[in-house]
């Protein structure tokens, strides 16, 4: 889009009433101005919150003194920090593989769904991601309860064994993964949908003049031509992923004996309830390194592509 | 006629000084404290309490002529701590608000001194319990006013008939209704027996193993039992001692006569197990009795508030008082304290125990013998000995008596329990206790 200054049918007077004047016809200065409220809000309750948190992470246990980079040194000194770490990737990755992998077949399926139709299954298969997550891990919790789990009770006649499904640390682990993997695949399956909308029909005739099989199909046709979005939504859920709270602290608090902390959990229990900020705060950090990398290459991979195109 | 001219420097300088007179002025009893005074308080879970505060407090503002608002803060979802947080952080907020246990002495350095109200009040009312003190008073300074609303004691709640039926225990008899306890022989030998006839007999104890408050003390009260400190008042780390050893070994005993998923349960799940009848005996004050009575009366029937098991080194039992503390930054500290004053009397208190069906608990030494506990049914006498009238327990509390900011790191992260899971399914006592040491020596920081 060029950003040239609009001819104006209005002269101006003087010199900074017109140059005030050109400025305003900008587009770019329009854009800036139509954005700003959102700037504003983000500054807000973005950027403010986490230079906060950054000035926290450098205080003493006390908040009385400035430590540097104090916190993370005695952080990776504790096993439960790296505990937490391993926890938080295994829960991250491999939630957000299985949330690609379920709304990439779920996506083939409603597109295979005759429109008259398709509509209303779209709006079925949206309802976890639409639930307060909250709320429906509420739900999930008396699912999974103790003593009380529905789930149980079902496999029960089934001749299956009482399953722990919070009371042991691997249970416990697929628990959270499973109920963040039912609340995230329908994000996943929309915007794969919305992807497979968008590859031209041609490009299937074409192949399948080729003789192309239905294999041959996803993996030269559908899967090059989703690159971009199936890039960009992994790196959106490993973001919302990693940062995840409400699951972890619904299901398990944590638990038992520390198995499913990650990092929003683990600095809600260090800062808040501990009533460590400065540390808190900085077990919350940790995790935007790790994305920050995550982002860099799956960006710079987007963009290469993007020139090539 | 002299004429004094008021200059804006004078007018500015004299009312900053007149300020800080007032916000530093000592509390005078019996002053009309007057002004606006703003409250946070713990939402009650029991229906109709709010109420009772509600009106004690008009019925002070009124006297008073003080303009109070109230604001009800729930504990749900850490909503109450939160709202501690946030106000300690931006340095405003309530005049008067509810502390939960370990809060007064997280924020010591900015909470007005009670001392004066204190030491009056102890004088009146009796002493208040060494947990009190010890969570209450630090460095000589009073921190907050120790609160009836939302205090409590966590021993036993047991089943009348199951205790007897499978264990050969008469709860009633142990802990007679008006008459002091004849528990002598309720040992924690007794408790461990008692569990395994229980659970052989289908009807296993419900104790909680997990990381949220219910398990933390009970774990805290065992421990004591043994003398077991993991770090003591000086700071030392004393993990690797014989009396913590012998706390696992017996967690480890009990372990096996407890639900199976009992690493998983948070501060509901006990109540669930003896509300359903599953339960023999559970930790905890009279809220589950109190659904029981709602929900199974059959059960509530069957319910017996009574006194923690002895262990070698004494018998104890948990206590969570949530304390009133004014921040230094309040705008009427001088009304609050009055207010506090008022809250704290005999009267006060009595009407605060009976809204809340006897759950609430006032610390001070002679406030433990009001009717509501003597007259609460079904069945009669059922929460008589909750209130330990006959001082027969130690009142305490996990992690004690190590330095605060050690002891509630102790206490928020569940060492205790978790060291008792990990030893219990197999990991040698020595890795648990290392564990544990190396957890604990990172809370020392600074």
């Amino acid at each position: 889009m060029a950003d040239i200054a609009a001819p104006s049918s209005i002269a101006g007077t003087g010199d900074s009433r017109s140059s005030l004047h050109k400025l305003m016809q900008r587009k770019s200065t329009v854009a800036f101005l139509m954005a700003l409220p959102l700037i504003l809000l983000i500054t807000i309750l973005v950027a403010y919150p986490a230079g906060y948190a950054v000035y926290l992470a450098t205080l003493n246990k006390g908040m009385t003194r400035f430590v540097g980079f104090g916190n993370f040194t005695f952080l990776f000194g504790r096993d439960t920090f790296w505990l937490v770490v391993y926890q938080s990737c295994l829960f991250a990755i491999t939630a957000v593989i299985f949330k690609a992998l379920i709304g990439f077949v779920v996506a083939h399926f409603v597109h295979n769904i005759p429109s008259k139709g398709q509509r209303k299954w779209r709006g079925m298969l949206l309802v976890p991601w639409v639930i307060p997550p909250a709320m429906s891990t509420l739900a999930w919790l008396w699912l999974f309860d103790p003593s009380y789990s529905a789930i149980n009770y079902l496999l029960q006649p089934l001749g299956i064994d009482r399953i722990p499904w919070t009371g042991e640390a691997g249970w416990a682990r697929f628990s959270v993964i499973l109920v963040n993997v039912w609340i995230g695949s329908p994000f996943f399956m929309i915007m794969y949908l919305a992807a497979l909308k968008s590859v031209p029909e041609q490009l299937y005739e074409a192949a399948a003049i080729d003789g192309a099989t239905w294999w041959q199909r996803i993996w030269y046709v559908t899967l090059p031509m989703m690159r971009n979005i199936i890039a960009i939504t992994a790196l959106f859920s490993l973001i919302v992923t990693f940062a995840n709270f409400d699951i972890v602290r619904v299901l398990t608090a944590g638990g038992p004996l520390n198995s499913t902390h990650i990092f929003g959990t683990w600095a809600f229990r260090v800062g808040i309830e501990g009533g460590d900020i400065p540390l808190g705060a900085s077990v919350s950090l940790f995790m935007v390194p790790i994305l920050a990398v995550a982002a860099a290459f799956i960006l710079r991979d987007i963009t290469k592509r993007g020139s090539e195109v | 006629m002299a004429s004094r001219k008021v200059t804006r420097r004078r007018f500015v300088a004299g009312t900053a000084a007149l300020s800080t007179a007032m916000v530093a002025a000592p509390f005078v009893r019996g002053a009309y404290a007057a002004g606006k005074l703003s409250l946070g308080l713990w939402d009650h879970w029991v229906p109709g309490a709010n109420k009772a505060s509600e009106a004690l407090i008009k019925e002070w503002a009124e006297k008073e002529k003080v303009d109070v608002t109230i604001d009800y803060i729930t504990s749900q979802g850490n909503k109450l701590l939160l709202t501690t947080a946030a106000e300690s952080q931006a340095k405003s907020g309530h005049d008067v608000l509810s502390f939960s246990t370990w809060l007064p002495s997280r924020y010591a350095d900015q909470l007005v001194s009670m001392n004066d109200v204190m030491e009056p009040l102890i004088k009146q009312n009796g002493a208040v319990n060494a947990t009190v003190e010890y969570l209450g008073k630090v460095d000589g300074k009073w921190l907050a006013v120790p609160a009836t609303i939302g205090s409590q004691i966590k021993g036993p709640c047991s089943r009348i008939d199951l205790m007897k039926q499978y264990a050969g225990i008469d709860v009633q008899a142990m802990y007679p209704a008006g008459a002091p306890p004849k528990a002598d022989a309720w040992t924690f030998d007794a408790f461990l027996k008692a569990a395994e006839a229980c659970q052989k007999g289908g009807h296993a104890f419900g104790i909680g193993l997990g990381t949220t408050s219910d398990s933390v003390d009970t774990a805290g009260a065992i421990f004591h039992g043994f003398g077991a400190q993991l770090v003591n008042a000086k700071g030392d780390i004393t993990v690797k001692s014989d009396n913590v050893r012998k706390a696992l070994d017996y967690y480890k005993r009990l372990m096996a006569f407890l639900p199976e998923d009992a690493p998983a349960w948070d501060d509901a799940s006990n109540n669930k197990w003896l509300v359903s009848g599953k339960g023999a005996l559970i930790m905890n004050p009279p809220s589950a009795w109190a659904v029981a009575k709602r929900d199974a009366p059959k059960v509530a029937e069957q319910l017996w508030t009574h006194g923690f098991p002895a262990g070698p080194a004494g018998r104890y039992a948990p206590f969570l008082p949530f304390f009133w503390g004014t921040w230094t930054f309040s705008k009427n500290q001088s009304a609050a304290k009055s207010l506090l004053v008022f809250l704290s009397q005999a009267s006060s208190a009595e009407k605060l125990v009976a809204a809340s069906g006897g759950y609430d608990l006032p610390s001070f030494a002679n406030f433990t013998t009001f009717k509501t506990w003597a007259e609460e049914v079904p069945p009669k006498g059922t929460l008589f000995h909750y209130p330990n009238p006959y001082n027969h327990q130690v009142l305490s509390i996990a992690a004690a008596p190590a330095p605060h900011k050690i002891a509630e790191q102790i206490y928020t992260q569940a060492i205790m329990t978790q060291m008792a899971v990990r030893h219990a399914k197999g990991e040698a006592m020595d890795k648990t206790l290392d564990w544990a040491g190396k957890e604990i020596e990172g809370f020392s920081r600074n």
